[in-house]
């Protein structure tokens, strides 16, 4: 080969430099060009180990290739562009510079052969990600910036603990599937579970993702978590415990988001519950499981931003982020409501849509296994996530009630960023070999076997019904939900402050103590050390004494030291 | 007159309603009658009874709702929760 492979993710990272540098129509030019550059960059990539350096002991592999890595960092670079897409003529130019830079550093991830390459990426996300949350320019957005970034920093330094203990004890740095078995492999995991927002930690993605800007959510929603996925998938695939945290993952972002009424709260939710589903999978971790995944995260992508692009418009549109101040929008804005439609179709894993074509893969994988209760489960999130991000979402956003408002409909650059993603839920549910072909492991499966479309159509229409009969349970109010982030955010800061109240009180103690003893002292050394004021009596100390006397205690006192001396 | 129109969009008028959910209530006796023509083998037995997955469906969001709901008795707060008092957003 004549040309040595470039690493996909240094195209980004130009870009998002040269983007604070060029002007006009330079720099909207770059915002679309460097995700192209990047995703053809991303197809040379060649299978196996295609860069390597020596750096002190170690051997950095920054580029390794591999179809699970390919599919990925596609997904990534077309959602850069899109992202770019939809959000270039709104955003400010150092949202879009850093949200290039944050998509480089997911690609950089998903190329990564070594461990502390995939750990300098890790934390190029978690800086920049916390750049576009504080571009929602808010005040609450700068504060849920810093729990952000404070989660994210934790997060980035509990896996460079297990980085450096598999590094000493296994003496590579390779990223190769491992068991969570020893302290070292449990470290690692745990700061990958981080960014997957897994329990208890999940309550940072919704509580930053709302806070950032209409176009800055779309990014958001799209790298962090997946990238966690890709993780899970090259270093634990068939961990058993990711199986329960999975399913935990799914039914927590199932409730929080019905009790929600922030519109991108519900989709930050749903996120979460998504990312159960492949948490889940590659706990699985059969080749079957793992494509699941793999082929979930890459729909998700699609559809997840496909539904923050659509709460984008019209959070942009109309300046509102609750449900209920929103309402009958369908009427000013059909293409939006339209696009949020097919999304929330995919999502909900609904028959033609790219939901239904990788979810059901998962699902597939849990019934081979013969896991009774993982399959149950899984169906009955999926009958769930209809409930709360397929009908909720547009539901409450679109029709509803009439509530006035008439906003015009997306700006055009949001609508073809729009209508080029619904095209790609629809084509992947249509035609699922185009994604099945680029799965890790060859694929077996008949997504439309007509029983199975039969029992999602009862399953899911069933659920829309539940919904409709149950709307009088889910009338919104003006709430948020307590998350375990309340441990921290109030018990803890409750505890701090009370300690540190007590930690006062007693230092006030403690000082006047000492004051009492030393006045206490002075008063001693001014009877003992002073003459009065009439000159009559003075101290011990303060007399004046003959020289005889003197002399005389001299020498008992050197006296007594000899004898003592000589005994 | 654009607000007219606005407002008699067909999606506003109750009879339109009342025939949608007819059509909904069609294709939802659909889908479990379609089980006669089409068997669902399922996977574990009791998941290819006629209509599971209409129960199954239905009861599980049911179960969710009604959870999310007593959930929400215990969990909710006014919106300014964790604003206000307690963390001044311009100091420190």
């Amino acid at each position: 080969m004549i040309f040595e492979p470039i690493p996909p993710a240094l195209a980004l990272l130009l870009g998002g430099a040269l983007i604070g540098i060029l002007r006009g129509h330079a720099r909207s030019a770059m915002v679309l060009l460097a995700p192209l550059l990047t995703l053809w960059l991303v197809w040379l990539v060649p299978d196996g180990v295609a860069l390597d350096i020596q750096f002190l002991d170690y051997r950095i592999e920054p580029l390794e290739g591999s179809p699970v890595r390919r599919l990925f960092a596609t997904a990534f670079a077309l959602m850069a562009f899109v992202g770019g897409l939809f959000a270039y003529r709104q955003a400010k130019w150092h949202e879009l510079a850093a949200a290039h830079i944050y998509a480089a550093g997911a690609i950089g991830v998903c190329f990564a052969g070594d461990l502390i390459t995939l750990f300098i990426f890790w934390e190029l996300m978690a800086l920049f990600s916390t750049v576009v949350v504080w571009c929602g320019g808010s005040p609450g957005a700068r504060a849920a910036g810093i729990r952000y970034a404070i989660m994210h920093l934790l997060g980035g330094v509990i896996l460079k603990v297990g980085i450096e203990g598999v590094a000493v004890h296994t003496g590579s740095i390779d990223v190769q599937a491992m068991l969570a078995g020893n302290f070292d492999a449990a470290m690692i995991l745990t700061g990958i579970l981080i960014n997957a927002a897994a329990p208890p930690v999940s309550a940072w993605l919704s509580d930053s993702y709302p806070e950032s800007s209409p176009t800055g959510s779309v990014f958001l929603s799209a790298f962090t978590t997946k990238t966690a996925v890709l993780a899970l998938i090259l270093l634990f695939p068939g961990e058993p415990l990711l199986i329960g945290i999975g399913l935990f993952m799914v039914m927590y972002g199932i409730i929080y988001a019905l009790l929600e009424n922030n519109i991108r709260r519900i989709l930050a939710f749903s996120i979460v519950n998504q990312v159960g589903f492949m948490v889940c999978a590659v706990g699985i971790g059969t080749e079957m499981a793992i494509n699941g995944a793999a082929a979930h995260a890459f729909a998700h992508i699609i559809y997840k931003a496909l539904l923050f692009m659509s709460a984008g418009v019209v959070v942009h549109r109309t300046g509102l982020n609750r449900c209920s101040d929103v309402g009958g929008l369908f009427r000013t804005m059909p293409l939006t409501a339209i696009c949020g439609i097919v999304g929330a179709l995919a999502i909900s894993g609904f028959p033609l849509t790219s939901g239904f074509t990788t979810k059901t893969l998962i699902s597939q994988a849990a019934a081979n296994e013969a896991m009774v209760f993982v399959y149950f489960t899984l169906a009955a999130a999926s009958a769930g996530v209809f409930l709360h991000a397929g009908i909720k979402f547009p539901w409450f956003v679109f029709f509803q009630r009439d509530s006035g408002l008439r906003p015009k409909d997306a700006p055009w650059n949001m609508a073809a960023a729009m209508l080029m993603f619904a095209f790609l839920c629809v084509l992947l549910g249509v035609a699922p070999e185009l994604l099945y072909r680029f799965l890790p492991y060859p694929v077996d499966y008949d997504a439309y076997a007509p029983d199975k479309v039969l029992f999602y159509l009862q399953l899911l229409l069933f659920s829309g019904l539940a919904f409709f009969l149950l709307l009088p349970l889910m009338r919104r109010t003006r709430t948020i939900s307590l998350d375990a982030d309340w441990l921290w955010r109030v018990l803890l800061f409750e505890a701090a402050r009370r300690a540190y109240g007590v930690l006062g009180w007693m230092g006030a103690r403690a000082a006047k103590a000492l004051m009492r003893i030393s006045n206490r002292l002075r008063r001693l050394a001014a009877r003992h050390m002073s003459t009065s004021s009439d000159g009559q009596r003075s101290g011990v100390f303060a007399r004046t004494w003959p020289i005889g006397t003197t002399a005389i205690w001299i020498a008992i006192l050197l006296t007594s030291y000899v004898f003592v001396y000589y005994l | 007159m654009s607000k007219k129109e606005q407002r008699d969009h067909w999606l506003d008028r109750p009879a339109n309603i009342k025939r949608l959910w007819r059509v909904f209530a069609a294709l939802l006796a659909l889908t479990v009658l379609a089980q006669l023509a089409v068997s669902i083998k399922g996977y574990f037995g009791l998941d290819g009874w006629l209509g599971f997955g209409a129960a199954f469906g239905f009861l599980s969001c049911l179960a969710m709702v009604l959870f999310a709901k007593g959930l929400g008795y215990l969990l909710k707060r006014r919106e300014d929760y964790y604003g206000g008092k307690k963390e001044p957003a311009d100091d420190i």
